[in-house]
């Protein structure tokens, strides 16, 4: 029996769309207006959960990291990658529309007395190293192992350095809607819809890529089966994505 | 154990002492550094932010230049294969490099420390001295133990004298930001500010939990 990764994949994705539809109806004709902000205020129910979930994501990508040291297994190196990759993409999203709700209520795309923006530039600017680092190992093994170790180190990193920037801004903007806690029921209802919705897409891109890096290896090796294991290399060049051991998959596996 | 790590130390040392590689690169960096700093703000003094600033990137970059090369005669010239086969604990090795980047770095801030205070600083360092002395020493110990994880690292990569800074500045900024903010009220002529306890507080925590992580994860970087 092969394994399949793509398992859930679509009811996952139907889930997502219908949860992100739902969030979308809310968002735009459920929820109020907000006094002081008006429309502009929308943006709270895309930036804050992009932000949670990115931020939750470069924590996860160091735990996983964490369980690929202790068991040594790729498939953990592997997880660790794909969603250290998607928290920056989302990251990259986290701060664009960051910027957008900083020049429509500041009134500039940039503040640096925000420290919740700054402190997501520098983790940003950290985890953009981690691609290079990786690209630059070429034994997979030592890169694999470097990578968890540069996850687990940033993702430790990610919650001081939260605390050092706080702490370095003398005054904290007003924060309207700084927590759920003092948001009204509808519109802290609309909130946690988003981030279930956004977090559901975050898991089936995720579990998409996954899918996909899985297929491709068991693709190689069943052509490296038929053509004879000296017709395809096992790698072209030098790569930053993590080698999934051919061992695991179903061409070593004896099941043909 | 401490027998180890003594030796290590001695041998890192004597090696810095009969090449002079990195501590007198550093120091020099450290002074062009102000000299660089005087010409680009057109200032013939500063004070405050601006003088604890420029103390601090000076010496941030100059510490990163020390810690690229802290590992490269290791990898180049066999250190690391010679230490894999000694029956010894491995976290030695991560304790004796960071000793080292710690000598280095108090050497860089015998020389660059005067040499600020003469050639840029506004304000009389005298009274300030024990303030100062406690904020660079604990962004001395932050610096040492991730400049040390942070070489391990980089040396082993193709492009390690760039990846090595890459890695560096995101992960010192909390003590760029903790060293700066404490140093500042220093540096102010006229009354005296002293040190705000909650930014050595930082640093001491930011220390604390680097050297846990890189004293848990040095291992899985020397296993080959």
């Amino acid at each position: 029996m092969t394994p399949q990764y793509g398992r859930g994949l679509r009811t996952l994705s139907i889930l997502t769309v219908a949860m992100l539809a739902l969030a979308l109806v809310l968002v735009f004709f459920y929820a109020p207006l907000e006094a002081e902000q008006g429309f502009l205020q929308k943006i709270f129910y895309v930036h804050v959960p992009l932000a949670i979930i990115a931020l939750s994501g470069f924590v996860i990508g160091g735990l996983l990291a964490i369980q690929h040291l202790r068991t040594r297994d790729s498939r953990w190196d592997m997880r660790s990658y794909v969603v250290i990759h998607m928290s920056l993409i989302f990251a990259v999203g986290t701060l664009i529309t960051g910027s957008i709700w900083a020049k429509g209520s500041w009134g500039h795309w940039w503040v640096w007395n925000e420290p919740t923006l700054v402190s997501f530039l520098i983790i940003f600017l950290l985890y953009a190293t981690y691609q290079p680092l990786r690209f630059a190992i070429e034994d997979p093994e030592r890169q694999s192992r470097y990578a968890s170790v540069f996850a687990i180190t940033a993702g430790a990193f990610v919650p001081m350095n939260f605390i050092a920037v706080r702490l370095s801004s003398a005054y904290l903007h007003p924060r309207v809607l700084g927590s759920t806690s003092n948001l009204p029921g509808s519109m802290a209802l609309t909130f946690l819809v988003s981030l279930i919705a956004l977090a559901l897409l975050f898991a089936t891109l995720c579990k998409l890529e996954l899918t996909a890096k899985h297929t491709r290896a068991q693709v190689r090796a069943l052509r490296r089966r038929l053509a004879g294991d000296d017709e395809l290399p096992a790698r072209r060049g030098r790569s930053a994505v993590p080698v999934i051991s051919a061992t695991g998959g179903p061409a070593a596996g004896g099941a043909g | 154990m401490r027998r180890t790590v003594g030796a290590l130390l001695r041998k890192e040392l004597l090696v810095e002492l009969r090449t002079l590689e990195s501590v007198p690169g550093m120091s020099l960096f450290a002074v062009t550094t102000f000299v660089v700093f005087h010409f680009a703000l057109n200032r013939s003094s500063v004070e405050g932010d601006l003088a604890a600033g420029i103390l601090w990137v000076t010496l941030l970059f100059a510490a990163v230049l020390g810690a690229n090369r802290l590992f490269v005669a290791d990898a180049d010239q066999g250190g690391f294969d010679g230490f894999l086969l000694a029956p010894v604990d491995r976290t030695a090795m991560l304790i004796s490099k960071v000793l080292t980047m710690l000598a280095y770095l108090v050497v860089l801030e015998l020389v660059a420390v005067p040499a600020f205070a003469l050639l840029l600083l506004g304000a009389p360092l005298g009274r300030a001295l024990p303030d100062l002395i406690a904020t660079l020493a604990l962004c001395d110990v932050g610096i040492a133990v991730i400049g040390t994880l942070v070489a391990a690292l980089a040396v082993q990569t193709r492009a390690r004298d760039l990846l090595g800074p890459l890695l560096a500045l995101p992960l010192l900024l909390p003590v760029v930001i903790g060293g700066a903010r404490a140093s500042s009220p220093l540096f102010v002529s006229g009354h005296l500010g002293s040190t705000q306890g909650r930014w050595l507080l930082s640093l001491a925590l930011y220390d604390l939990v680097f050297g846990l992580i890189a004293y848990a994860l040095f291992d899985f970087l020397l296993e080959d």
